[in-house]
């Protein structure tokens, strides 16, 4: 069976965000990026089932600009055997991501396409279950433990009321959760590997999928700021103050 | 037995600051078919690179000319210098001494610049690994450097071996060059072994401590380049402020105190945060915001305490060894420049035998013996050292004389000699409130689940000997609060918050018994400065 795992290039998670100063977008010159680390359990689960002889191969699948090839080269160097990057520098939204990654899955028909259940940088959540829908397959998002029997996947999801365990039949779509695996450490001599394993570029256009957003954003603010508090002496004093403020 | 990895290479480099991404990239263009490759702690290159930074261009444009069509994300052309003297309420312009005028000088982001020279040293087919620490050196039977360990990766806490542990590799290399910076960890211990600093003058630090801010518009006027003396400090404390003004409403602000000072009471953190509340700074400042912060030892003894450069299979270049110019306050071009030197010695002589001749007999050496007076004269307090300042510079340091340093380990006073000096600081109102708010603004990452990379000899000390001699100075010179002294049911302990750490080294150079010792941690840990 053949993996599909998909990253993104975002802004690192240690760093802190800062709007720029037209307001229209965030600060990124100088700022450090990394791959989102859902998406880096989602290249960890595919290692995975590699290793436990469900899958023979795994695609790390990227869609950014020419730099998001350091991030499919940390998936390669993790151990993903090829990689693609959909190279698109256009404004993009999920839906449009998910149309140009159905266009892939159509030419590479995986049993199995795993992505993070979001990308830290927008926090949308979308990606995977738009192109579950695109697709007409089914999908497990929020996994926390996944395994694969035939052609059947077995998986328990993080959900509001707690865990729930369902059975999908592959191909379907499996977007990951922070407890489904701890990704492994990059070793030295598997960068070196890495730089030698194929990294096709494909340029969105060439893919012919409408990704035109539908969305457009207007303006960026960050969350206001906290006001000082003040240290009340005595309940006494609590209660007056709740009160001078017309809250009890 | 740990099975580990070996890799094999012609030279490795272990630091991507710009001492040894020079001696990589130069060495690389001299030899197109070597193998080479250079190791980086920090998650990415530049990520722990913290410098003022004014840099005289010649050395990279010499180097990679094409620097000045890919410019860092902070670059700002020097236009004009003021040099102040502080009081408490009032600044006076003093004359520019000649060695701190910056025409033709850039304000840089050091860690952006450093970034992009990792891209060229992959373009030139330099393996560059970011995440992986030098942990120890490697030596041959004969006992030369013969590579270096890189550390292991998912040792837990109590120094089992985790799920995802990943021992380091070893490399072995022809060349190894350490170009870690200010008092590197693998350069400490082979200065040690070679006895590389025998007949030198004891070496001294300074620690720095620098912020990025964004102003209210309107307030800056980018390249004008500020260094005061004075208050916050009193006349016997060595230090002095920089401030660069920037682009796009933006200034640096620093503060280095040298760390030599007697007082055990003496906190370099208080001190920088006092200087920003000078009326001058103060006005600049309020209603700004803080983007990012650091603090970082720096290595000021200069041409006398600089160490043999060269030892059987290894070279220290940079601040490894101590090259910077600490008179003129720019240390960026000395080590490009000692890293290209290194790299065409290691091409033309095949052999690490003769470099520090080699240096010694270049204009770096020269540079350095100009200024070699100045900074020791302040160690008689701040006046005698201006007037050693204005002798030296007006004989071009062609006295017959060296001044000796003394280490900075033995230069504090105990509790109760003498009274802890009264710096008239007041209160604060601009961020960071504390040390802890300040390391936030470091993006500063360690696993938790990891070993203490800080290694204490002896704790129990802590609590009983240095608690009555000193009184934990400890507390007070780490700039990210990693040493606390708590109290418990059974007494007190030290506590030791290693996940705070941003790698300044302060703790190893400054602790008066020297039983702190700075270990690397796991890779990829520690600070992550943005465009500091």
């Amino acid at each position: 069976m053949k993996i599909i795992a998909c990253v993104k290039r975002v802004i690192d998670y240690n760093v802190r965000v800062q709007i720029n100063r037209e307001g229209d977008g965030v600060v990124t010159d100088g700022v450090k990026m990394s791959m989102n680390p859902f998406d880096e359990i989602a290249i960890e689960e595919g290692l995975r089932l590699k290793e436990k002889g469900v899958a023979d191969e795994l695609i790390a699948v990227s869609i950014g600009g020419t730099e998001s090839q350091q991030q499919l080269r940390t998936a390669l160097a993790m151990g993903a055997d090829r990689a693609i990057l959909i190279e698109n520098t256009e404004p993009l939204v999920p839906l449009g991501a998910a149309k140009l990654l159905l266009k892939l899955v159509e030419q590479e028909e995986p049993g199995l396409v795993i992505l993070g259940k979001q990308a830290i940088d927008d926090d949308r959540n979308q990606t995977g279950q738009m192109l579950a829908a695109l697709w007409d397959r089914p999908q497990a998002t929020f996994a926390s433990e996944l395994t694969i029997d035939g052609n059947t996947a077995t998986v328990t999801r993080e959900v509001d009321s707690g865990m729930e365990t369902i059975e999908v039949d592959l191909p379907a779509v499996v977007t990951t959760d922070l407890r489904l695996n701890e990704p492994r450490f990059v070793k030295m001599p598997d960068i070196m590997k890495a730089k030698k394993k194929p990294l096709d570029v494909v340029a969105a256009d060439s893919l012919g999928a409408d990704r035109a957003p539908a969305v457009a954003t207007s303006d960026y603010s960050p969350p206001p700021t906290r006001e000082a508090g003040v240290i009340v002496e005595s309940v006494e004093e609590l209660v007056n103050a709740l009160k001078a403020r017309g809250l009890v | 037995m740990v099975e580990r990895d070996v890799m094999e290479y012609d030279l490795v480099v272990v630091g991507a600051g710009p001492a040894g991404l020079a001696t990589a990239i130069r060495y690389k263009q001299l030899n197109p078919d070597a193998t080479v490759c250079i190791l980086e702690k920090a998650s990415e290159i530049g990520a722990q690179i913290l410098s003022g930074a004014v840099m005289e261009p010649d050395v990279l444009d010499a180097l990679l000319p094409e620097w000045r069509d890919n410019k860092p994300a902070i670059c700002v052309e020097a236009k004009k210098d003021r040099f102040a003297y502080l009081t408490k309420t009032k600044s006076f312009t003093l004359p520019t001494p000649p060695q701190q005028k910056n025409h033709g000088n850039f304000i840089v982001s050091l860690g952006s610049l450093c970034n992009w020279m990792g891209t060229k040293a992959e373009e030139l087919e330099i393996d560059v690994f970011p995440g992986f620490s030098g942990a120890e050196a490697l030596f041959n039977e004969h006992g030369d450097v013969m590579g270096v360990r890189c550390g292991d990766m998912g040792v837990a806490k109590d120094g089992s071996q985790g799920p995802g542990y990943a021992p380091g590799v070893d490399i072995h290399a022809t060349f190894t060059v350490l170009s870690e910076g200010c008092r590197g960890s693998i350069s400490k211990q082979l200065i040690n072994k070679f006895s590389l600093d025998a007949g030198k003058s004891p070496q001294t630090y300074g620690l720095g401590f620098k912020e990025l801010w964004q102003l209210p518009e309107g307030r800056t006027e980018a390249g004008t380049i500020q260094h005061t003396i004075g208050w916050p400090l009193n006349s016997t404390t060595y230090g002095g402020s920089f401030l660069y003004q920037l682009d796009q409403d933006r200034v640096y602000i620093g503060f280095v105190s040298g760390l030599d000072y007697a007082d055990p009471d003496f906190s370099p953190f208080e001190a920088f945060q006092q200087f920003k509340h000078h009326p001058q700074i103060k006005a600049l400042l309020d209603g700004g915001e803080i983007l990012s912060s650091g603090a970082r030892a720096i290595i000021e003894g200069g041409l006398q305490s600089l160490p043999k450069l060269d030892m059987p299979g290894a070279l220290l270049v940079g601040d490894s060894a101590g090259t910077i110019n600490v008179v003129k306050i720019k240390g960026i071009h000395m080590a490009m420049g000692s890293g290209v030197l290194a790299a065409e010695h290691l091409t033309e002589a095949k052999t690490t035998a003769g470099f520090d001749e080699r240096w010694r007999s270049s204009p770096m050496n020269g540079e350095l013996h100009k200024v070699r007076n100045i900074r020791p004269g302040f160690a008689k307090g701040l006046w005698r050292g201006l007037v050693t300042a204005a002798i030296e510079t007006v004989t071009f340091g062609k006295l017959p004389r060296t001044l000796a340093n003394h280490s900075d380990h033995d230069s504090l006073n105990k509790l109760g000699d003498g009274q802890s000096p009264d710096y008239g600081w007041g209160d604060r109102s601009l961020p960071p409130r504390d040390r802890l708010a300040s390391v936030y603004f470091a993006s500063n990452e360690h696993d938790e689940d990891q070993p203490i990379h800080l290694k204490v000899a002896d704790t129990n000390l802590c609590v009983t000997k240095c608690a009555e001699e000193y009184g934990n100075p400890c507390t007070r010179f780490c700039p990210a609060g990693v040493y606390e002294i708590v109290e418990e049911n059974d007494g007190k302990r030290l506590q030791i918050n290693s996940a705070n750490c941003v790698h300044c080294k302060a703790c190893d150079i400054k602790d008066p018994y020297q039983q702190i010792t700075w270990t690397t941690p796991e890779g990829g840990s520690g600070p992550n400065y943005q465009n500091l």
